[in-house]
């Protein structure tokens, strides 16, 4: 399509397999496997939270296979409470790190974004190998936590010290297996460093000719933002893991102040704060939420406008609010700290900049709806779970301005309102944003088209599955159920919410089993689908230029050159209802 | 191609995270739990010449007044027992001896090796309180820990020759089977949900001991003749420990005496 | 379920025009969403639990939120619900070129702006009488020391002083939970109690809160507060009940394996009643 004006060499793949395959350095390879690596967290993720919401609605049942096979936790079938908060833990650092952080922004950025801005790979091809492979190690060490002797740790996906931080005394899991975690999110953390790194830099230096920061798509946008997000994050909590490992096995007290008594015990620490930790966990956490749900917003951007056949409304007011909620976002961390002891004239402060970081959120909601408005809708299942994607993030969103007010916070904190709000917004709207890339992305990189039956009966059961089971977490949040507790029935005020966890775990159950029906088609369809043209969904930007699946280096050798912004559908004059980036058409102005 | 790509590469990982997960479990095996000592055979005791020791634990000086454990905001704690509860930490009979003092021969016994009893020793959770309070078991003698009540315990020693262990016992909760491998005396061991819960569990390489109840006197009875070290141990006055020969099919008695503030 | 019958395309055609069917379906379930949203928000079959405290002013502006929220939800939901069903593909439809509209983002963005900040502006009043406003002079003080997973209550008895603590006196099976000092007369006539906290009614009362393990979270759902209870640190909240009668005090912060077990009872009861527990508690010491 594209006329080439400078050739490059043609890069050709290294031979023999291990190079080509295992410690590859190309950038769609790394790609796939940071999506099959959050494919199996995600998996496994959710088995995890299945099993804890089994308890949670009938916390006597006597689950003998279950007793099989968690001799321990599980003991002739009945969940002890530390295997139940275990789950949990396990349950939330697997998804927060392994599958909403990898998958949006390491998967599909790795994968796409050197193609979406025409270059034939990223900035640094081994750095992102290296990448990888530390992310997969930090994994493995996650993995051993799980089966840990004394079990999996239970302090939750935020860990809070001291808990955390005063070993087996405190409690079971809270030795081998606590140690492990942190290690692991170190490790994590360093992966991720590296790969923002390179992500910066690739989008910085090898845009191709004509690409224009203007014309990048917002995929790109976001991706770029998520990754100066991860640059400035991931630092913070790598300290914060560092120390907390010190304090572990290192006999420091940075986190554990003087005179506590555990378990009768004295501690032998002294100095330590441990709202320290607080600080640092979420001046890392509170970016990491939008390093999860931005490369989303991107992907329901390109997936909105390219089914609507209509350009992105706001594309400027768009980026420009990326960018604010990246900005704002690092302002915001002491949200989550109301109630920690935190000095409350600081509150104030932090209240106002979360209910302003709103306010670009709002921004992009008005512009989707505005995307769609007077557009030409095609249901396909990648649009289907964009315009999911836009319904939950409102779903999600409007529930941040009460936990935002300093005042609201005081009761719903640390209640079952905070666990429907996050996971509605960083959880399954990130996830909507996950299967709406997979839908419409599939095609480009495994060549072969997913079915659509299969994905939209796949829609149906998920977006209503997951409103089904999140939507009453937010009553059972005012009605003042706190989370993480593995049995209610000790609280008279609780009792009443009983059927609600009942509804809430057959929800799950159906939701979790209906994601059969993704993962059959995602199998099935790798190896017997349609065969995928080169641009499926008569999209304009540079991936839909190149084969399916594209060649080694991209391109061919022949860089692209780009004429037009990310998304001319519908241009009044023009041959067809859409322009590729690199066609040479001119835009004739509408008079 | 691409499909070999995705194949190996789930392979490999799945591959290689077992390896590492296998590898770890196996290092982190805890040695000491499984691995039971090598049992040496049993020194042979002339039963027709073994002797017996006797006594009292007699206390002086103020007479504590227990105090009320208030459990009435766990009401499963409540129910279960018939009356009100009172602490345990220094229990005065009413003939001043002490109630619940471990008393062992911690001298003169390191040339014999005994067999474990095979009947399990017990400690049972009931009414929100340990049933014994104190405890004698010999090393590697099963321990069943039981809970009678209608409430999560979780039961959490704090040994420090031992593996320390923590676990929930939920109601109906399958009686729990461990077992000290060392001799410790004297293990504390506490209920985190319900902190008041506190019980001490001694672990000795012989069949020599005895926990004095509420008339406060002990007998060990089976020792063969010759020079021990008889120790007696209460939890808020420590230690007091006394020198006696037995001769052959000889009883002894050994009174202790302690003080309190 | 409607709009499944698009399924029966090929796989990956998207030319499906006269989709009427996937469009509605969106557009029914939204509606359907904003519906039981309303029906559980305002039916109040799970619902705060009474007000017991003076801190009327939560539960107001918790309202005010709900329905300028409940108007944003419904808006953004049904619109796009709407729009996805009314600019569903069709025959001879044909998408309009439009790149955006300045003056509506202008427009949306003044809009979200002051009714944001203007909520967390007003919400500061509550913020301001729980946090910045003092403890009333005649305000009673109890301690509470948190632990894994029982709840400490003090009182500082009738000298009006709490005993001096230290670590290395706390002896739980003695019940001295937070280690008062034996050798210091202020903690003779200090009153203790486990997970029970009686109060008088209409008496304001300070608590001082502390920890003695790790983090947990003093929350009395009635009295719509919460507070950290910090190792390490003494924080000082306070409120006044106005209701007689027992409400649960549920440990907010995971603490371990018990924290679901942390449960303690504000007894509020009248100033006669406090004052007889107070004296049989005393006698039992």
């Amino acid at each position: 399509m594209g006329e080439p004006t400078h050739a490059v060499h043609v890069h050709h793949a290294p031979k023999g397999f291990i190079r080509k395959y295992i410690f590859s350095t190309d950038h769609k390879v790394i790609g796939i496997q940071y999506y099959f690596l959050a494919l199996f967290s995600v998996v496994l993720g959710m088995l995890l939270s299945v099993l804890f919401r089994l308890h949670l609605a009938w916390p006597n049942a006597n689950w003998d296979l279950l007793g099989k096979l968690f001799p321990t936790g599980m003991a002739g079938g009945l969940m002890t409470p530390e295997f139940y908060l275990s789950l949990v833990t396990m349950h939330g650092t697997l998804m927060v790190f392994f599958v909403l952080t990898t998958a949006p922004q390491s998967g599909f950025g790795n994968y796409f974004l050197p193609i979406q801005i025409g270059a034939d790979d990223m900035a640094f091809p081994v750095l992102n190998m290296l990448s990888f492979w530390i992310t997969f190690v930090a994994l493995v060490v996650m993995v051993m936590a799980l089966f840990a002797t004394g079990g999996a740790p239970l302090s939750g996906w935020t860990a809070y010290p001291p808990l955390s931080a005063l070993g087996k005394i405190s409690g079971p899991g809270e030795g081998l297996g606590q140690t492990l975690w942190v290690i692991s999110l170190a490790i994590f953390c360093v992966g991720s460093l590296l790969g923002a790194l390179n992500f910066i830099t690739t989008t910085l230096n090898l845009r191709a000719k004509g690409m224009t920061l203007l014309r990048m798509p917002l995929t790109v946008w976001a991706w770029f933002t998520t990754s100066i997000l991860a640059l400035l994050a991931f630092p913070v909590l790598l300290a914060g893991g560092i120390l907390l490992v010190l304090d572990r096995v290192g006999g420091t007290s940075f986190f554990i102040p003087a005179g506590l008594v555990v378990n009768e015990q004295l501690v032998n620490h002294s100095g330590g704060s441990p709202l320290l930790w607080q600080h640092l966990f979420w001046f890392f956490g509170h970016p990491e939420v939008y390093i999860a749900i931005l490369p989303g917003m991107g992907v329901a951007s390109q997936l909105l406008s390219t089914f609507s056949r209509k350009p992105v409304f706001g594309y400027k007011a768009m980026f420009s609010a990326m960018l604010a909620i990246g900005f704002l976002g690092f302002f915001v961390w002491g949200h989550h700290m109301f109630i920690s002891g935190m000095s409350p004239y600081s509150a104030v402060a932090f209240s106002l900049l979360t209910l302003a970081i709103g306010v670009p959120s709002a921004i992009k909601t008005f512009n989707w709806l505005g995307t769609l408005w007077q557009g030409k809708i095609q249901f396909t299942s990648a649009m289907l779970f964009a315009i999911g994607f836009v319904s939950l993030f409102v779903t999600g969103g409007v529930s941040g301005i009460f936990l935002g007010q300093t005042s609201l916070d005081l009761y719903l904190h640390d209640t079952y309102f905070v666990v429907g709000h996050f996971h509605m917004i960083m959880g399954v709207a990130a996830l909507f944003g996950i299967f709406g890339a997979t839908y419409y992305w599939f095609p480009k990189m495994f060549g072969r088209m997913l079915n659509e039956p299969l994905g939209k009966i796949h829609f149906w059961f998920t977006f209503i599955g997951v409103n089904a089971i999140f939507f009453p977490m937010h009553i059972m949040g005012v009605a003042g159920h706190p989370r993480r507790y593995s049995d209610a029935s000790n609280f008279n005020y609780l009792s009443s919410m009983h059927p609600l966890h009942e509804f809430i775990t057959v929800a799950a159950i159906v939701t979790a089993t209906a994601q059969l029906f993704f993962l059959l088609n995602f199998f099935w369809s790798l190896w017997k689908g349609k065969k995928a043209e080169m641009n499926p969904w008569n999209a304009t930007t540079l991936e839909w230029t190149v084969p399916s699946p594209p060649p080694h280096d991209n391109f061919g050798g022949k860089l692209p050159v780009v004429y037009h912004g990310a998304y001319e559908y519908s241009v009044p004059g023009a041959k067809q209802d859409f322009i590729m980036q690199d066609s040479p058409e001119k835009i004739i102005e509408a008079t | 191609m691409t499909k070999i790509k995705v194949v190996s590469f789930l392979i490999v990982s799945v591959l290689i995270m077992a390896m590492f997960v296998s590898g770890c479990a196996k290092k982190s095996e805890p040695s000491e739990e499984t691995a039971a000592p090598a049992q040496k055979a049993p020194t042979a005791i002339d039963q027709a010449t073994v002797g017996t020791i006797t006594g009292k634990i007699s206390y002086s000086g103020a007479k504590p007044t227990p105090k009320v454990i208030h459990m009435d905001t766990e009401p499963a704690c409540v129910s279960s027992n018939s009356g009100p509860v009172y602490t345990q930490d220094l229990e005065v009979n009413s003939n001043n001896t002490l109630k619940d003092v471990f008393v062992s021969v911690s001298g003169g016994v390191d040339n014999y090796t005994f067999t474990v009893p095979t009947t399990p020793a017990t400690l049972d959770q009931r009414g929100c309180t340990y049933h014994p309070h104190v405890l004698g078991v010999m090393a590697g003698q099963a321990l069943q820990v039981l809970n009678s009540d209608n409430t999560t315990h979780n039961i959490h020693p704090i040994p420090k020759e031992n593996p320390e262990w923590n676990t929930s016992m939920p109601p109906k909760a399958q009686p729990l089977d461990k077992k000290f491998n060392r001799p410790e005396t004297m293990i504390p061991v506490k209920c985190n949900v319900h902190p008041w819960m506190k019980a001490y569990i001694g672990v000795v390489k012989n069949p020599f001991f005895s926990v004095t109840g509420d008339d406060g006197s002990f007998e060990i009875k089976g020792l063969p003749p010759g020079d021990y070290t008889v120790s007696a141990w209460q939890e808020k006055l420590g230690t007091q420990t006394m020198k006696v020969t037995v001769g052959p099919k000889e009883s002894k008695t050994v009174d202790f005496s302690f003080k309190g503030e | 379920m409607v709009g499944l019958r698009s399924g029966t395309r090929d796989a990956g055609q998207i030319d499906q025009r006269e989709d009427v069917n996937m469009g509605l379906a969106i557009a029914l379930v939204l509606v359907l969403l904003c519906v039981v949203s309303v029906i559980m928000f305002s039916g109040h079959y799970w619902w705060f639990p009474p007000l017991i405290s003076t801190y009327t002013g939560y539960d107001k502006q918790f309202m005010l939120t709900l329905i300028i929220v409940a108007i944003v939800f419904i808006l953004a939901q049904l619109a796009l619900g709407y729009f996805v069903w009314k600019y569903r593909d069709r025959a001879g439809r044909k998408a309009t070129y439009v790149e955006g509209n300045n003056t509506m983002e202008v427009l949306w963005t003044s809009i979200t702006f002051v009714i944001f900040i203007g909520l967390g502006i007003l919400g500061q009043r509550v913020w301001a009488q729980f946090h910045f406003a003092e403890p009333p002079a005649n305000a009673m003080e109890v301690e509470v020391t948190g632990q894994q997973f029982q709840w400490n209550i003090r009182y500082p008895g009738a000298d009006g002083q709490f005993g001096r603590t230290e670590a290395k006196y706390v002896d739980e099976s003695a019940l001295n939970f937070v280690g008062v000092d034996p050798h210091d007369p202020a903690g003779k006539d200090d009153i203790a109690s486990i997970n029970r906290m009686v109060i008088p009614v209409n008496q304001p009362v300070k608590v001082l809160l502390h920890s003695k393990d790790v983090t947990h979270s003093f929350f009395v759902p009635g009295l719509r507060i919460k507070q950290d209870a910090v190792p390490g640190m003494t924080i000082t909240i306070h409120f006044t009940a106005t209701k007689t009668g027992e409400y649960e005090i549920p440990c907010a912060e995971l603490c371990g394996l018990g924290h679901y077990k942390m449960r303690g009872i504000l007894d509020v009861r009248t100033p006669v009643e406090y004052q007889q527990w107070l004296k049989k508690q005393a006698s039992q010491e």
